[in-house]
């Protein structure tokens, strides 16, 4: 019967859909799409002078001061980007370039194992071209940072060390770092600090003074406004050497003309996500606990990703992995079911990878290739779950099966929480 | 159906995926990703390795509007077709890396997976036919563009598999016929160069390959008396039927060029010798994989062709039965059998070397599939035949 209600399923390609990888993206709210739609249909460049520019340059400058109240920075912190992946390459390479012009010895960049691609490989390109030292900092089988690895390298290499950039939260697993023990640690040997936000904002607080970071990525398209903006906020004394060059545009460290529609729609997103941030952060996490016990209770041997502890990981993240299974596989049966996830991790060469985040979790490799991301959004619902539900088990079943086509029966694994991984072992493993 | 259409990121693939959609299939792209070192971009004629291809298939996909995913194949691809190339050659003998690949990749691996997952069968842009038998079963023909048949790479994954199996463009008349669908349908692939060479070997130079994977192991080219001739930096990197690249010093005595007639990896020797040494009279091989067996222990007519593109030439076939064993079968029993060869040297078969695939057929009909064990002028097997072997010159 279940072969039959999936074929049903895979007929029906057009009905409803669940979609449940709002982490990816998640749809533009209503009051963002107006104010885009407004401001497109005004004209002129914020950097002219005449009244069209003003009038463009009024809209960029109060986004700005919406944008800053809502993240605790002053509006001259805040440097509009084209997204996340410029504001985390701009702080990591900006940070690097300004703390080493101040001093020649600063050259080694500490950098959370589990980071996103877009500060991982800033990172990995300075040290091929720009004579910089990698430190992946380990973190524990829940994906929290060790800090005591921290602390040992900042205390043999403090003034050697250029920045430390740890997430705010995995954008994989979910796992909210010990943001205020780092800031406090590195800022006793001096060192500044970059955080990656861009899946905190909406879901926790989110604010730069409190925080004491140096410098926090947040973009706009994963809270609701359009895509192709983001922000760096910065403090500024953050020494950033800029990485655009061009018409000196947000005091010289990131050139070319503002868009006053993007920004303003992302503002507008923002002030939403942010001031229902508590009452959705509620209602998703009860949300997503629903979610983890109802695929527990149906897949037995799934394995939640991450802390089991709720608190201690995004609302609205759920990541499991169901052994046997290519997430692959199971993507494209739920896909063909109408229901929409994602493996969570990145593609290299349409290639899926396991997941570097998985393998510093100290998961084993074959494990990690069978993972999934649920990510919820202000547009889910209980129906969302209930879709995935019905159809899950017999996707797994399915995948599964497929999993053991050509591939030796699994040798002895290593447990889900087996401890510190090899790749990552010891503190300060260097690239 | 559920149809998984195998997209390599040519034209010939998306054509075959579009018109199994038009036949009212539902499809879903798959590109196969079996190389774990990819070139970023396509470089000469090579196949489908490369991420550019890979991009190729999924705007290809977006066109026909279906689903698209990479699956990485490169491990089992690593595993059996590239270490089956490199075990043949060292052993001295010729292998079909395309056989290999659909014997253990495309018609096994990606095929198995399909079917777990839930599809019915695999779509690819092979030029053959499959028809309707009236037992109910399914055989293989050659496709209706005689110069693109390749029904001789798909031979050996026999009939199970051929059961789920589907190939759109087996009735096309030509590639041109394929190009223009391409460009009608809007696929992007349309004036996309055709590939020819080993899609793992870079740059086509498949000795340079060899060398690199087995390692230098010079030795002696010898003529068949054994003087040696020459020097060779590893009698893998030749093939039989070879006449390029021997660099030997001094010319024949009697001036005329020289091929490479065997190669003896134990000894690891060249052999060399005059074009009429090429000539074959009998094969004896393998690993038989049988749509429509003959009968055991009877000679039967049929056309061989043993290398792809080939021409195939009229023969006599024997699968031997336990009342009359293989004249020289192999010492350890193969699987799937023996089956021995018989044609008029006349008929021009030459340089038939060891590993290669021996393809049975019955006018367009594919009748089963096997690996060269051993090439040889008329002799051996002769003696045992029955007198009416003449019967199948014509």
């Amino acid at each position: 019967m279940r072969g039959r209600r999936t074929h049903a399923a895979f007929v029906d390609w057009a009905a409803m859909r669940a979609y449940l990888d709002h982490a990816a993206t998640t749809p533009v709210l209503p009051v963002a799409r107006q104010v885009l739609a407004e401001q497109l249909g005004r004209t002129g460049n914020p950097s002219s002078l005449h009244a069209s520019g003003r009038a463009a340059r009024r809209v960029v400058e109060e986004s700005r001061e919406r944008l800053a109240a809502l993240l605790g920075a002053r509006p001259s912190e805040v440097v509009w980007t084209s997204g996340g992946t410029e504001a985390d390459n701009l702080a990591v390479k900006g940070l690097f370039w300004g703390r080493r012009t101040q001093d020649p010895a600063r050259r080694r960049v500490l950098v959370g194992a589990t980071e996103h691609h877009a500060v991982l490989d800033p990172a990995f390109w300075l040290a091929e071209h720009a004579g910089a030292e990698v430190v992946l900092l380990p973190v524990d089988a829940d994906g929290v940072l060790d800090l005591d690895a921290l602390r040992r390298e900042l205390e043999a290499h403090a003034a050697t060390t250029a920045l430390v950039s740890v997430m705010w939260a995995n954008n994989e697993v979910g796992t909210l770092a010990p943001l205020a023990e780092v800031v406090a640690l590195a800022h006793r040997h001096g060192v500044p600090v970059h955080s990656d936000a861009v899946q905190a904002v909406g879901q926790v607080a989110v604010d730069l003074a409190a925080s004491g970071l140096d410098a926090l990525t947040v973009t706009s398209h994963k809270i609701g406004g359009p895509g192709g903006v983001g922000a760096l906020l910065a403090r500024r004394d953050a020494p950033l050497v800029p990485v655009l060059h061009g018409g000196g545009q947000e005091r010289g460290v990131r050139s070319g003309t503002l868009d006053a529609p993007l920004v303003a729609a992302f503002a507008a997103a923002a002030q939403e996500a942010v001031t229902a941030r508590e009452a959705s952060a509620g209602r998703l996490a009860a949300l997503r606990d629903d979610l983890v016990a109802r695929v527990l209770a149906a897949v037995p041997d799934a394995v939640l990703r991450g802390p089991a502890d709720g608190t201690r990981r995004l609302p609205a993240n759920a990541h499991l992995t169901f052994p046997g299974c290519e997430g692959d596989s199971l993507l494209y049966l739920l896909d063909s079911a109408g229901v929409e996830a994602s493996t969570g991790s990145a593609c290299q060469a349409g290639v899926a990878q396991p997941s570097h985040v998985l393998l510093a979790l100290g998961v084993d490799e074959r494990d990690a290739r069978g993972a999934l991301r649920f990510s919820l959004g202000h547009t889910s619902t209980a129906a969302d779950v209930d879709a995935l539900l019905a159809v899950l088990p017999g996707a797994v079943g399915r995948a599964r099966a497929a999993g053991a086509v050509g591939r030796p029966p699994a040798a002895a694994r290593t447990t889900p929480h087996g401890g510190v991984p090899a790749a990552v072992g010891a503190a300060g493993a260097r690239v | 159906m559920r149809v998984l259409a195998a997209l390599s990121g040519g034209v010939d693939s998306a054509v075959a995926a579009a018109r199994a959609l038009d036949a009212g299939h539902e499809v879903v792209g798959v590109h196969m990703a079996l190389s774990r070192s990819r070139d970023r971009f396509r470089t000469g004629s090579r196949g489908c390795c490369s991420i550019e291809d890979a991009g190729d298939a999924r705007r290809a996909a977006d066109v026909l509007g279906i689903p698209f995913y990479v699956w990485d194949l490169s491990e089992r691809f690593e595993e059996t077709v590239v270490a089956d190339f490199l075990d043949e050659y060292a052993a001295g003998r010729t292998p079909n890396p395309c056989v290999r690949c659909n014997e253990h990749v495309k018609f096994s691996t990606l095929l198995d997976r399909a079917l777990a997952l839930g599809f019915d069968a695999v779509c690819t842009g092979h030029y053959a036919r499959v028809a309707a038998e009236d037992d109910g079963g399914r055989s293989l023909h050659r496709a209706r563009d005689a110069a693109k048949d390749q029904s001789y790479v798909l031979a050996v994954m026999g009939p199970d598999r051929l059961a789920h199996a589907l190939f759109p463009l087996g009735d096309v008349a030509s590639k041109a016929v394929v190009r223009q669908e391409a460009a009608a349908r809007g696929l992007a692939v349309s004036e996309k160069p055709d590939s020819y060479d080993i899609c793992f070997v870079a740059d086509g130079d498949t000795s340079g390959f060899l060398r690199a994977r087995l390692g230098e192991r010079p030795g002696d080219v010898v003529d068949a008396s054994g003087a040696v001739l020459g020097r060779h930096d590893g009698a893998y990197a030749f093939t039989v039927g070879q006449r390029k690249g021997l660099q030997l010093g001094r010319p024949a005595p009697d001036g005329r060029p020289r091929y490479v007639l065997s190669v003896e990896p134990v000894r690891n020797r060249v052999v060399v010798g005059p074009v009429e040494e090429l000539a074959v009279g009998e094969v004896v091989a393998d690993r038989a994989v049988w749509f429509d067996a003959p009968p055991p222990g009877a000679w039967t007519d049929a056309l061989v062709q043993v290398r792809a593109h080939g021409t195939p030439v009229p023969a006599r076939v024997l699968v031997p039965d336990e009342a009359r064993p293989a004249a020289e079968g192999p010492a350890v029993p193969s699987p799937g059998g023996v089956v021995e060869v018989v044609v008029d040297e006349a008929a021009g078969l030459r340089g038939v070397a060891p590993g290669q695939s021996l393809v049975v057929y019955e006018g367009t009909r594919v009748r089963g599939q096997a690996t060269v064990l051993r090439a040889t002028r008329a002799g051996a097997l002769a003696g045992g035949l029955p007198s009416t072997v003449g019967g199948g010159r014509r």
